[in-house]
């Protein structure tokens, strides 16, 4: 069938709720908006700078809560599963971005809606069912303290048997800075406390049906494109031999083998219980039964997976856990008992709790106890690294705000802070980090301490080149190859194209995974341009594109209060090599590559953007389209 | 061996590539709704499950259709059952006779159900894990054979 306009990938509408009034309205999106800022993080930042004042506070009526979908969400591009959670965060009082997976971004592309704007704040918990045109709020008064998977069955039988939920647990409802919000189960946009943020505004859930089509720009051509993709060897030796198997379970060993597995509050980079916790000992609590994984929408992949532990202190069941997980609730707490890790993942997985904050948060408190600086009379029991019961109790209080749980809530950076010594806290940006220690890699240390939501992985995969041997946007020219982690010379332009580069994948609402696995940022890039109609004009304008959106979110976070004296890394990380492990005597040159990266990327000496350099991007104080 | 569409719930990751390769197939959009084939999903259980059309050879639509309209066919030698779009009366008895809730309204006075794509099903296409098959049910059961054989050498011991 020929259509009239090349139009696609988009549904064109927004939704925007205010829970105040308890009213809801579509509207149409902007060609040029989508266009520029195309989807998911671009788009959800653009609406982000233009509705909200960044010096709000995050958790008052006046932050909003976008929900964005990207072009290739919902349809047969290889996991186009994503949605992009966009607001102020209470974490980090920067620009919040949470990605998240499973079923609910599709469906909601489904329902018709690119975006949903959520406004203001309920009086009383509600929740939004939206079946296509037909949106409601609902009292929610049945499910407000319950957990997450409680509340997804409550929510389906309430309206459809087809339904996908999105909910926070009793973690978001407490305001708790760390908190996530959960969809289909299992699936997390996890940091940065996004989850605080629902909470505060008594909206415990968004459940959603929808029956209409995605239709795309150029039918034939992104068919054959989203083959080429599929047929494409990596793909296929990603997708059936390594993370297939073990999820990412198995990059514990990996990182390990590196010598940057953060181990007991970053204090060292090597775990002895690295293989107690890797990929072989997590599949063997894989649930026994006909399918051992399971996919988010469209994905070849499928790298979730459901565990069980069946019998003692640790019982318990439920999706999980990946590598950041394992990293965060096992190495960095000194944990080696893999079954405490389990228990601990299924624990934040139903209170609605970040994983990898909740985690880096845990093991500040037990080196604030080691220290001496934090009493045990205060934490109301004895706590050590290595101590996974203790992990287990006070997951449970930081989601209650119970006694020392109400300290823990804060995320490790106003816990180290309140107790004098903010030195130890593992955050840039006070976010806390993921499992990839900065010692590890020059370019990826500098990616961490720059990128606007604070200590990131998955907005700048730059370990990729560094020591994973996965070549991205042709840094190194085949795979298995790595760029010398420890050089600091070329770092700063590939942090800032590998950054420039996932704003689009964050964009685009396809998975990371697929993408990084894919013959080259070219055939990505086809697949947004056929099923939009866009032409980028090349790989430069693609990037570019990017770049444009990194400079907005830059601009929201130096409205917000944050400067250059925030692009930087824990005193730790600086200052005190690994004494032993495949990457000691090595510390990021930071004061070498930030000079650099602040010219390249055309801002000042205090890393301002520079009139002329957002002028070129078509980026202003007022974004002009 | 004549060939026909088996579903192997052993090997569905639940990721429903194949609804959307079947109503872009049929319709040019990505929508599940449309789609002739539908993923159950159990997720706590990690258990999914593609629905669709299983072409009986005594197919309950076909004997209560008033019109005539749904016919049993042949495509490349195996069964099918095709619905004539224009005999069809829109009266749905097939969508409540059909046991396996495979027949639907389209929302356009007829019914959707598999026609296996003149005989190249778009979903077995689009499905990497090849839960979706187009072979016969009977390489379904050597498939189980072979996995139950594994299992005994590689968990009980056998060698």
């Amino acid at each position: 069938m020929a259509r009239a306009t090349a139009f696609g990938g988009w549904q064109g509408r927004l939704l925007r709720v205010d829970l105040e009034r308890g009213t809801a309205s579509s509207e149409p999106i902007d060609r040029a908006v989508l266009e520029k800022y195309v989807g998911g993080r671009g788009l959800g930042v653009w609406y982000l700078s233009q509705e909200v004042d960044p010096t709000v506070d995050p958790l008052s009526p006046d932050n909003k809560l976008i929900f964005a979908t990207g072009p290739l969400t919902g349809t047969s591009a290889p996991a186009g599963s994503r949605q992009m959670l966009v607001t102020k965060s209470p974490l980090t009082g920067a620009v919040a971005t949470s990605n998240t997976g499973g079923y609910f971004g599709a469906e909601l592309k489904f329902a018709g809606y690119d975006v949903v704007i959520v406004e203001k704040a309920a009086t009383a918990p509600v929740y939004l069912w939206i079946e296509d045109d037909r949106v409601e709020l609902r009292s929610a008064e049945d499910v407000w303290g319950r957990e997450v998977s409680a509340t997804t069955h409550i929510l389906v039988d309430e309206t459809h048997e087809e339904a996908k939920v999105m909910c926070i647990g009793p973690a978001g409802e407490n305001l708790v800075k760390i908190s996530s919000i959960m969809n289909d189960m299992g699936r997390a946009a996890g940091r940065s406390g996004v989850g605080a943020v629902m909470g505060s505004k008594k909206l415990k859930a968004i459940v959603v049906r929808g029956t209409r089509g995605i239709r795309v720009a150029d039918p034939a051509g992104f068919v054959q494109a989203v083959q080429d993709v599929r047929d494409h060897e990596l793909l296929n030796q990603f997708m059936t031999v390594t993370v297939a198997e073990y999820g990412t379970s198995d990059v514990v060993e990996f990182s390990n083998e590196f010598g940057l597995l953060p181990t007991r509050n970053f204090q060292q980079g090597t775990f002895e219980g690295a293989a107690a916790i890797g990929g072989t000992a997590v599949s063997r609590y894989n649930l026994k039964g006909i399918s051992k994984t399971k996919a988010c929408f469209g994905c070849p992949t499928a790298c979730g997976r459901v565990t069980v532990v069946e019998h003692g202190q640790f019982k318990g069941r439920g999706e999980g856990p990946e590598y950041e997980t394992l990293g965060s609730l096992g190495a960095v707490c000194g944990i080696s008992d893999v079954e405490a890790i389990l228990k601990s993942n299924y624990l934040c997985n139903e209170l609605g709790m970040d994983t990898i904050s909740a985690g880096v948060t845990m093991a500040c408190a037990m080196e604030l106890v080691e220290k001496g600086y934090v009493s045990e009379d205060e934490v109301g029991r004895p706590l050590s690294f290595g101590d996974g019961a203790a992990v287990v109790e006070l997951l449970q209080k930081t989601a209650l705000r119970e006694g020392f749980g109400d300290a823990l809530a804060e995320g490790s950076y106003r816990l180290a802070d309140s107790h004098g010594h903010p030195e130890l806290s593992m955050t840039v940006k006070k976010l806390e980090f993921p499992n990839y220690d900065p010692r590890g890699g020059n370019g990826y240390a500098l990616a961490y301490a720059t990128q606007s939501r604070g200590a990131c992985h998955i907005r700048n995969e730059v370990h990729c080149v560094e020591f994973f041997g996965i070549s991205l946007l042709g840094i190194t020219q085949e795979e298995g190859e790595n760029i010398d982690r420890f050089d600091p010379e070329g770092k700063a332009e590939v942090a800032k194209n590998i950054q420039d580069y996932y704003c689009m994948i964050d964009s685009s609402g396809m998975c990371n995974f697929l993408v990084i696995a894919m013959p080259h940022a070219v055939a990505f890039m086809g697949l947004i341009e056929k099923a939009t109609g866009i032409d980028f004009g090349g790989l430069d304008g693609f990037l570019r594109a990017g770049e444009a959106i990194f400079n907005l979110e830059r601009l929201f976070n130096l409205g917000a209060g944050l400067t250059s004296a925030d692009d930087t890394l824990p005193r730790r990380m600086l200052e005190e090599p690994f004494v032993e492990g495949a990457s000691k005597g090595h510390v990021p040159k930071l004061e070498v590559m930030l000079p650099e990266y602040y010219a390249l990327r055309g801002w000042d000496a205090d890393g301002v953007p520079t009139p002329d350099r957002l002028a070129e991007l078509g980026v202003g104080p007022v974004a002009a389209i | 061996m004549k060939p026909q569409l088996v579903v192997n719930p052993d090997r569905c990751t639940g990721c429903r590539a194949c609804e959307t390769a079947c109503s872009f197939a049929h319709y040019e959009e990505f929508n599940p709704q449309r789609s002739a084939v539908r993923v159950s999903i159990f997720t706590e259980q990690c258990f999914f499950l593609p629905v669709v059309c299983l072409q009986c050879s005594d197919p309950a639509c076909v004997a209560v259709c008033p019109s005539g309209a749904m016919h049993a066919d042949e495509i490349n030698g195996g069964f099918v059952v095709l619905v004539d779009r224009e005999r069809c009366v829109g009266c749905h008895m097939c969508v409540l006779a059909c046991p396996f809730g495979c027949v639907e309204d389209d929302g356009a006075s007829s019914v959707r159900k598999c026609d296996l794509c003149d005989g190249d099903p778009a979903c077995v296409q689009a499905c990497a894990t090849k839960a979706l098959d187009y072979s016969g049910v009977n390489s379904l059961a050597s498939t189980r054979r072979k996995a139950l054989a594994e299992r005994m050498r590689l968990e009980e011991g056998w060698r």
